[in-house]
């Protein structure tokens, strides 16, 4: 670099613009790596989802040659699908990071489940609030997300970091301004900072991401035939005998795929016949409805998610 | 609504090249702003919509919040699929930015909708500090307004260079060519000083859609391109790869004892294994040895792209410091000039100690001189003594200890800066650097001979800094005089500084303004900071009222040395006690920005020694003191002897 018409030289000859997948990869790992540099006790959020995978692979990318320096934290509702935790625990083995898995007890207790209790109890009991217990149990300053910007209309509005006072509330009307990439990491004891790093990614982007990466998913994703029951206008994978069946209803085989995943009673599939991932970005250019349509825990009231992400929700 | 039975259009064949083909899009960052109700949420609502961007279930939402929140009547209000928090719908504003995403067969955007109204300008930066466009929006039958202007003069601050000033609404004028020029003239007027390489100037109604993504039939006089046209075409790169190599360390990446590689992302330039570099602060050189990534060894890396670096030799480089081209480097300097913008609801005050951070290394900082402040309607340079929240100045900025940066105008990563309030962690400002000052080059500390802890020996002391801190009448002069007396006749070295007799030498140019005690403050510090140097124990009775003064002069001793005392004394004490006749005049009003009364007074929360006053004599209180003392000195005498020298 002595010489600056070399360097032209150099650069002309070479293909320098980088790709849009290239500049969203980079900047996840400079929030990965920010936050390993600045945080005592950082953490991955791990619900192993689509973007969840995503979000690994790039934690993965950021350390290369070292491994991820925080452990991956799952909040399990105990009623996610069966196959997600196969997959995941399939996932912490083959990749070899530490696993941590947190279920609220006092839910589990009082056996606090989506049928009895609705979608909104069981949401804030087994996820929202068991998330505030598991980060307060290891006192975690600082942790990663998968939410993107694209995904919702309050995400829309989140920084990259996004503060929390010691009680995990977020303060949507007074955010710290985020200017560049010079984030404020620092915080006064027991409050902490959620970090986003897929902000800026769109759903098209994770799929893209997942093609060119082969990076491995949940089979959920794939059209399958399997056991569904139609209830309230939507499809429900019957995953186990806990779910009992209301009169009239059915339980048939049909081909379906899931578009997001969550706890399975509250997770709407679609019926498709995408069985690749080829296939899957292709029914997404055509979608006319979004991923979270599928989800039930957005439309119980308005402004819902909102709501939930001032609690204490991802 | 029913689940929905996808259909695979495309043949799967098709899906790659099609991917291959988004791939190869550009990405447009831009923001729309203006005034509050120019129409800036209702554009993006309208830009996403026309480019299909919204999904049945949310156009069925918006429907729906149209009925119950909208403004436009039975028609669909577009600013709801934007203003996504629930205040803002409620009131019917925009408080914070939102990222929106959409693409056309051309190009990829992001695109940042911000508020209008003045106090959440911060957030309108926010959103302008990742963009390279700026829409400026204003309202035909308004005209440029005030907020208008804050807006292009922060967008240009920030080093956006290009403008589509959209003249909106302008079905409301009768779609009038005359008010269109009027505006555009006006427009240009204001901002010949800007700098902005290109203005485009389009008549719209982002409501109708007159202009936005086709041409309007009701403006037959308008030739130009329409909104969407222009995005998709517009040049905005900068070819930062062409700039001189910067890699701003982020992270040290040290797995075992056979690898240690420098982790961060190329901020301008690129790199290749054998390319000589240089450790800004240090000035040390060694030559990339590997450019290390999960997927394999690169050949080159280039600005933008987030790598690993493995170094040929063994140089002392960490997270703050830079590795940079030899041939061109940036300047490492602990005072610069900055444009500075102010975010906080409490003013910038010079002489208060603030964090100030660049994309990786962090330092406290002061601004020493307020130079001007900008006025946002005509550019006047204005005297001022603090910066309120939204306005711009001109700064001298000071850091403890030297960074490594370029001019903002070089190099928009490695020349900014946000500063950030100590106590609340809050982002309070955002800077942007103009050029170095010549005299942080010059002066070097000259070494001497004789240190402190030879001075202090020679005393036979250990120095100290008691900081007594409490309202006026508090009992802070008496209770130091006598702490004196005792030490003084134990054959200590002491001085007293005492708030009065400072401000009739050193400090009498201040006056009573959060500003001046800041000053004040600070000046005072350095003097105890100096006399504990030379081995005297110093006792500062001052007022001190704000707790960031008091962290800055706790941070300017060394450690352990600073103790902070408060005198504790409830205000109706202090007035009724009165001894110099003060409290009675200012709750006349007769004496301004007096302590407790009109000007406020920040207790500390933890302080080493806090005497509670009413009812215990200044005796007692001493007693106290001297018992802190000794006890100090028995522990640090037993930690020396215990280290075994």
């Amino acid at each position: 670099m002595q010489d600056l018409g070399g360097t032209r030289e150099r650069l002309k000859s070479m293909n320098i613009a980088l790709t849009h997948l290239q500049r969203l990869e980079a900047e996840s790992i400079h929030i990965f790596r920010e936050v390993a540099a600045t945080f005592a006790k950082p953490v991955m959020l791990y619900s192993v989802g689509k973007d969840s995978s995503v979000l690994m692979h790039l934690a993965m990318k950021a350390f290369y040659p070292a491994k991820p320096p925080f452990p991956f934290l799952h909040v399990d509702t105990t009623w996610k699908f069966r196959e997600m935790i196969a997959f995941r625990d399939q996932m912490a083995q083959k990749l070899g990071f530490d696993l941590l898995v947190h279920v609220n007890g006092d839910g589990v207790r009082d056996n606090i489940n989506p049928f009895d209790h609705g979608s909104n109890t069981h949401t804030h009991v087994m996820k929202t609030v068991a998330l505030r217990q598991a980060l307060d149990k290891y006192s975690f300053d600082a942790a990663f997300g998968g939410a993107r910007r694209d995904e919702e209309k309050s995400r829309a509005k989140e920084r990259i970091f996004s503060f929390r006072n010691a009680q995990h509330v977020w303060d949507p009307k007074n955010q710290r301004p985020e200017m560049w990439k010079i984030f404020n990491t620092r915080i006064a004891t027991g409050e902490s900072i959620r970090v986003f790093p897929l902000s800026n990614w769109t759903e098209l982007d994770i799929w893209q991401y997942i093609l060119q990466e082969e990076i491995p998913i949940v089979p959920l994703y794939f059209a399958k035939e399997r056991p569904v029951v139609e209830r309230d206008g939507m499809l429900i994978l019957r995953d186990d005998d806990r779910m009992e069946l209301r009169p009239g209803e059915t339980v048939e085989n049909r081909l379906v795929r899931f578009r997001t995943l969550g706890c399975y009673p509250l997770t709407g599939a679609i019926e498709s016949d995408a069985d690749t991932l080829e296939a899957i970005v292709g029914e997404m250019l055509t979608a006319r409805t979004s991923e979270r349509q599928g989800r039930l825990i957005d439309r119980d009231e308005a402004g819902s998610m909102e709501k939930k992400k001032r609690e204490g929700y991802f | 609504m029913r689940h929905i039975m996808a259909k695979s259009l495309a043949p799967t064949d098709g899906i790659r090249d099609y991917l291959a083909v988004q791939e190869r899009k550009s990405l447009l960052r831009f923001l729309t702003c203006g005034s509050v109700d120019d129409g800036k949420s209702t554009l993006i609502g309208r830009l996403l919509s026309d480019t299909k961007q919204i999904f049945e279930d949310q156009l069925a939402a918006l429907e729906r919040d149209s009925r119950k929140h909208g403004t436009t009547g039975d028609d669909i209000d577009f600013a709801l699929l934007v203003d996504g928090l629930e205040a803002e719908r409620e009131q019917g504003i925009t408080i914070d930015v939102a990222y929106r995403f959409f693409a056309t067969p051309k190009r990829k955007f992001i695109v940042a909708d911000t508020p209008g109204h003045e106090q959440y300008t911060r957030n309108m930066a926010t959103g302008a500090s990742t963009a390279d466009l700026a829409i400026v929006l204003i309202d035909a039958r308004q005209g440029v307004l005030r907020q208008t202007r804050r807006h292009s003069i922060i967008a240009s601050l920030l080093g956006i260079r290009h403008i589509v000033l959209a003249v909106n609404k302008i079905d409301l004028v009768g779609f009038d060519q005359a008010v269109f020029e009027r505006i555009v003239a006006d427009y240009a007027q204001f901002s010949r000083e800007l700098g902005f390489q290109s203005i485009v100037s389009i008549p719209m109604s982002a409501r109708y859609g007159d202009n936005v993504t086709a041409p309007s039939d009701r403006t037959e006089w308008y030739s130009g391109p329409t909104l969407i046209e222009h995005l998709e075409t517009v040049s905005v790169d900068e070819a930062v790869v062409e700039l001189p190599f910067r890699f701003p360390v982020q992270y040290v990446n040290r797995p075992n004892l056979d690898f240690r590689g420098f982790a961060g992302t190329i901020a301008s330039g690129s790199v290749s294994p054998g390319d000589e570099v240089v450790v800004a602060k240090s000035g040390k050189s060694a030559h990339v040895r590997r450019i290390v990534s999960h997927g394999g060894d690169l050949s080159q890396a280039v600005a933008g792209q987030a790598i690993t670096l493995v170094l040929d030799d063994e140089v002392e480089v960490s997270r703050g410091n830079m590795l940079v081209s030899p041939a061109a480097r940036p300047q490492v300097a602990d005072q610069f000039a900055a444009n500075i913008v102010w975010f906080d609801e409490h003013a910038l005050l010079p002489g208060r100690s603030y964090i100030l951070r660049t994309e990786t290394d962090q330092a406290s900082a002061t601004v020493t001189d307020l130079k001007y402040r900008v006025n946002v309607n005509d550019f006047a340079h204005e005297a001022a003594k603090s910066l309120e929240m939204n306005e711009v100045g001109i700064c001298n900025v000071s850091t403890r200890a030297p960074i490594a940066f370029d001019t903002f105008s070089e190099n928009r990563t490695t020349g900014a800066f946000i500063l950030i309030d100590r106590i609340t962690n809050a982002t309070v400002g955002a800077g942007m650097v103009l050029h170095s000052l010549r005299r942080a080059e010059n002066i070097h500390w000259q070494s001497l001979d004789v240190g402190k802890h030879g001075r202090a020996d020679l005393k036979n002391q250990r120095p100290a800094v008691f900081w007594f801190t409490g309202l006026s009448g508090s009992g802070k002069s008496t209770i130091a005089n006598l702490f004196e007396k005792k030490l003084f006749a134990t054959g200590r070295h002491t001085y007293i500084l005492d708030g009065d007799n400072v401000r009739h030498g050193l400090n009498r140019d201040l006056g009573f303004t959060d500003a001046d005690r800041v000053e004040n403050i600070r000046r005072v510090a350095e003097v105890a900071r100096l006399m504990a140097d030379a081995g005297l124990i110093v006792i500062v009775s001052f007022i001190s009222p704000f707790s960031a003064e008091r962290r800055m002069a706790r941070e300017l001793m060394a450690t352990g040395e600073f103790v902070e005392v408060f005198v504790d004394t409830p205000f109706e004490e202090c007035a009724r006690r009165d001894p110099k006749g003060l409290y009675a005049r200012a709750l006349n009003g007769e004496i301004k920005n007096f302590t407790g009364v009109d000007s406020p007074y920040e207790a500390p929360e933890n302080p080493e020694i806090h005497l509670k006053t009413l009812g215990k004599s200044a005796e007692e209180m001493v007693e106290a003191l001297e018992l802190w003392l000794n006890e100090r000195d028995i522990a640090e005498n037993q930690y020396d002897s215990g280290g075994g020298i």
